[in-house]
Parts: C-alpha cells; structure tokens; sequence
C-alpha cells in the first residue's frame, strides 16, 4: 500500500489523505498513519514544487559541473561527497558511473556567483582532481513535466 | 425520371431501419460553449506512449507504406499468437484463423456479414455498445434485446438467453468488459452462457476489445472455455489497452472457415489494415506492457474516485468492474437520460452520455468516462453534485 500512496503523492503532493483513501480503498486513518510513518523513516523527504521560474522573470543560473576526484581509503567518494553537498549552493550532487565521479548542479543568481564558487570553493577541495563547468541554456521537462506549454487534449468532446 | 427503388427511396431500408446516433446535437451544444468538462468520452485520455508513436515513425521513414498481406503483417499475426497463447493458453494459428482489421469496428462488421443469412438472429444484451445493433441489421440479420439489470450489475444471464432462442437464433454477441456498463461477466456466468451456445449449436461473438482493463477481477476469454474456441469469433484490439484509438488496428480470432470467409468480405471492402497501424500494434505487443499496468493503475484510481463520487451526490452507481465507464443512476430526478444529460450540459458544462444511446435498458442512466485527469473528475463531481441537489426530488 505504502508504494501506491508514494506513487500518488509523487505525482501530485497536493493530494490529500481522504482522496488517496478513495484512490485506494485504504481507510483514511491508515493512509494518514503511513505518510507520518514515512515522513519519520525519511522515505518521503519533502514536499516540492515544480517551477518555471523564467516565466516570472526571476532568472536564475544553474550548472552542471562534472567533477573527477581521487577516492580516499576507506571512505571513497563519499567524504568528498559531503564536503561538496555541505554548501548550499550545491543543488544536486550524484555519483556516476563513467568518466567522471561527481554531478553536481549549482543555482545561483549570476554566471559570476557559480563560477566563483566553481573556482573557490569546489576546485580547491583536497581530493578534487579537475572539474568541468557546464551551464544550463534551457530547460525542457523537469521532473516528468513539460515546462512551456503542454500536450493538450485532442479528443473529441464526446464519443460512444 | 427514372423509377428507384418500391418506395422510392434514395436510402436503402436497410440504412433507414439503423437509428441514428443518439448525441449528434450534443456536438453542436459543445462546440458554441467553453470550459466543458467531458465524460463523454469512449477512449483514453492517454496520448499513445511514445514508444509505440516512435515505431510507427520509423516504419514510415523506412519507407513501409505499402498495402499488406490482406490478412495483416506476418510479424503482427505471429505476436498476437504468441500473446493470445500467453495470455490465455489459446493456440490460434497466425495463418489462417488470425485476421487483422481496421479496429474491432470492422471486425464485428466481418463477423455478421460472414455468418448472418437475412432474418437471421442474434441475441445481445441491452444496454449494449452502439454498433452491434446496427452491425447485425445491416448484415440482414435480426437483434435480439435481452435486457439487463443494475439488480444484476448489468450481466446477461444464460437463462435469459436460452429462453429467446428461435430456430433462426444463429449467435449471440456479447462484450464484457462492458461498454457502456463496465460490467464484467464472471466466468461461472460465462461458462453458463457457453453451454446455452453449445447445446444450441451457436456462434459466440465476444468483443474483449476492454479484455486488459479490468479492476481486482480476472479477464476470462471466451474462446478459452471448453470446448468454446471452435465456435467463437474473438474481437480484440489495440484501441484501449494501449490508447491507439486512431490507429485503427484490431483483429479477429476464429475457426480457419470463419476467417476465410471473413477475409474474403475485408479483401473487397477494406483491403488490409494500415500499414502505420499495423506497425504501431506489433511495437505495442512487444513492449507496451508496462505502460498498459500504469494506465490500468491510474484508471483505478479514478474508477475509485468516480464511484465513490458519483454514489455521495445522489447518483447511485454499482460498482463497474472493468472498461472506463461509470453508469450511475438518475431516476431521483425524474428526468429521462437525454434531457437530464443536456440540461447537465447546458447548465453545469458536464459533458455525460444519455444511457438511453445504448438501447432501451441504458434509460434511466448515463454514462460517465472516468478517463479523463483527477482534477476534472473531481470538478465534474462537484458541478453535478450542484445539479443533481437542484433537480432531486
Ligand atoms: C465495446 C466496444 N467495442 C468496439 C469498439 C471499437 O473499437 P475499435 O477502435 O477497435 O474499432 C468500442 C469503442 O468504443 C467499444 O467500446
């Protein structure tokens, strides 16, 4: 049950309990005491929205950046890791398989506060061997949604 | 001038005696009003996944856009085998008792033309979808109504059947999942109505064309009852399961003569199916699976959402276990199905079709399609909950 309830709240977080009940056939009380129990178990982190954010004119600057680091003995990659996802400034920060180790996505107000923070404090970091810095034109779907415009529908109103 | 026909009718009798479809004015009402919401609908709101689209595309650039073997593609006819196999441990061999047509449209079309001689009957349930009135009068033949309940959650019982057998009775046609009900016919009642057809020595026309959207229950296909497979004409399609309304693609499984003859009728008036379609369908057997799953989860979501809804504002409604209809009842407001479901339209822009469209039984109901997005489910409950609160006596 718990995978259905995330997989309705993952498409639309709005939905209430008593709608995924219906959705369901859960009680309420049960699908309220698995979103707690879930929120506890940090399985569901948080709850976001999707926004396009040029639409309001509020431009912001995100990037990419590739990073190769050397693994250190008994912690790999993810003492490097931390060091790098600390900063509040780091969005995003996987791990790869390929020819590099480390994704991470910047946001920051300017192309000059990313590259800053690219050339200040990402680079220097012990363990960091290069970095490559992509930034982000345009961006098309997020998160499964289309950002400008959207498919929309094509049936006839009424069919038998 | 010159003399026409005895009646002196440019239409046929035959064209004249099929009723004309029961929501042509609600067209008119929809196209000169904006912010409709419809349940009125007969197909996925799911554009085809991608997948299959890309298939089809590929195709094209390939240059495949040449007629087909009549029958349809040998690759098309050797997957759907292999998944009639699958599915229902069903042999049919791909050369020769397998028939690809234009949708189950054309198929049901073939199957009455191919074993209706004039004044032959067949026995349908009512409420039933549009066509199959119509398909069987326009191949001569004669339908027989059996009517259904919402008592019986709309299924046809064997008894009632049996009990409308004449010596011109040649078949019985039914579809389950039912359009426009969503009833599902359990296999001990099917079961039932198989052995009425073999101790009658008749033909089963089972439309399964909703086969995978069913909800909690299990799809029994008529042709794998015992002993049924020789004497049933089975219509599947593509249409639903996979969203690919406008494709035009679905088929025809039945005995090698059936398929003969049905083929010879599809060779003169149809040629093949699309060579586009048919490359869409064979992309959709060999990987739509996991998209047909996802949708079917979604479409039960909002079945549960539809249901419960409809049954909280005054519409009671049984529980449809598979397709995407909701048939809930509107005899509390007194008004019969077609002025109850313009007026909803006119007043509320929910867009429903009257039950009666679908024969004698549908009055006294209308048909909601819940495959359309969560949020205008939830609208549309709440405009009707207003309408059906004005009008409920
Ligand atoms: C019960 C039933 N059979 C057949 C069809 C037609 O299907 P196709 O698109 O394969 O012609 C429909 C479409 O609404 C239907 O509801």
């Amino acid at each position: 049950m718990l995978n259905e309830i995330l997989q309705i709240l993952d498409r639309d977080a709005r939905t209430t309990p008593e709608q995924i009940a219906t959705m369901t056939g859960a009680s309420t009380t049960e699908v309220t005491n698995a979103i707690n129990q879930a929120e506890k178990d940090r399985v569901i982190l948080k709850y976001k929205t999707i926004i396009n954010w040029d639409k309001i004119g509020n431009e912001r600057v995100a990037a990419l950046i590739e990073v190769k680091v050397t693994p250190q003995r008994d912690v790999g990659f993810d003492a490097i890791a931390e060091r790098i996802y600390r900063f509040p400034q780091a969005h995003t920060v996987y791990l790869l398989s390929g020819t590099y180790d480390l994704l991470v996505m910047i946001v920051g107000k300017t192309m000059h506060e990313v590259a800053d923070f690219v050339s200040q404090k990402l680079a220097p970091i012990e363990g960091v061997q290069s970095t490559v810095t992509h930034f982000l034109l345009k961006k098309y779907k997020e998160d499964g949604e289309i950002l400008n415009g959207k498919e929309e529908v094509k049936r006839q109103p009424m069919v038998l | 001038m010159t003399t026409r026909s005895k009646n002196n009718s440019l239409i046929s009798q035959r064209a004249i005696q099929i009723s004309p479809s029961g929501i042509r004015k609600f067209f008119d009402i929809i196209a000169s009003m904006d912010g409709v919401i419809s349940l009125g609908v007969g197909e996925p709101d799911f554009v085809t996944p991608w997948h299959i689209r890309e298939a089809a595309i590929y195709s094209m650039e390939k240059g495949y856009t040449m007629y087909t073997s009549n029958s349809g593609t040998p690759e098309l006819r050797e997957a759907l085998s292999r998944q009639l196999s699958d599915a229902y441990g069903l042999q049919y061999d791909p050369f020769g008792e397998l028939l690809i047509t234009a949708g189950v449209s054309e198929a049901l079309d073939l199957a009455m033309r191919a074993i209706l001689d004039t004044g032959d009957e067949v026995i349908i349930p009512d409420p039933c979808y549009v066509s199959y009135r119509a398909c069987v009068i326009l191949a001569g033949g004669t339908p027989v109504m059996v009517p259904t309940t919402e008592q019986d959650g709309f299924e046809i019982s064997a008894e009632d059947i049996e009990s409308r057998i004449t010596p011109r009775t040649k078949a019985i046609l039914i579809g389950y999942p039912a359009n426009p009900t969503g009833a599902v016919l359990p296999k001990e009642k099917l079961s039932k109505i198989a052995a009425v057809a073999r101790r009658h020595n008749l033909l089963v026309i089972s439309d399964e064309i909703y086969s995978r959207l069913v909800y909690g229950v299990n799809h029994t296909c008529f042709a794998s009852l015992p002993g049924m497979k020789e004497n049933t004409i089975l219509l599947g399609g593509f249409s639903k399961a996979y969203a690919m309304t406008g494709w035009r693609v679905g088929y025809a499984a039945a005995n090698r003569e059936i398929i003969a003859a049905m083929t010879k009728i599809h060779q003169y008036t149809m040629l093949c199916a699309s060579i586009m379609g048919q490359a869409a369908a064979l992309e959709a057997l060999k990987s739509g699976e996991k998209h047909v799953r996802e949708m079917v989860a979604d479409y039960d979501r909002r079945r549960k959402v539809m249901v419960k809804g409809l049954n909280s504002i005054g519409l009671p409604c049984f529980e449809p276990k598979g397709a995407f209809y909701a048939f809930p009842s509107i005899k509390s407001t007194g008004m019969n199905s077609e002025e109850f479901t313009e007026k909803l339209l006119i007043e509320e822009k929910v867009a429903a079709v009257p039950g009666s469209a679908f024969g004698q039984c549908g009055e006294g109901y209308i048909r909601c399609c819940y495959a359309t997005s969560l949020p205008d489910i939830e609208e549309a409950l709440s405009r009707m909950k207003r309408f059906v609160s004005k009008y409920s006596k």
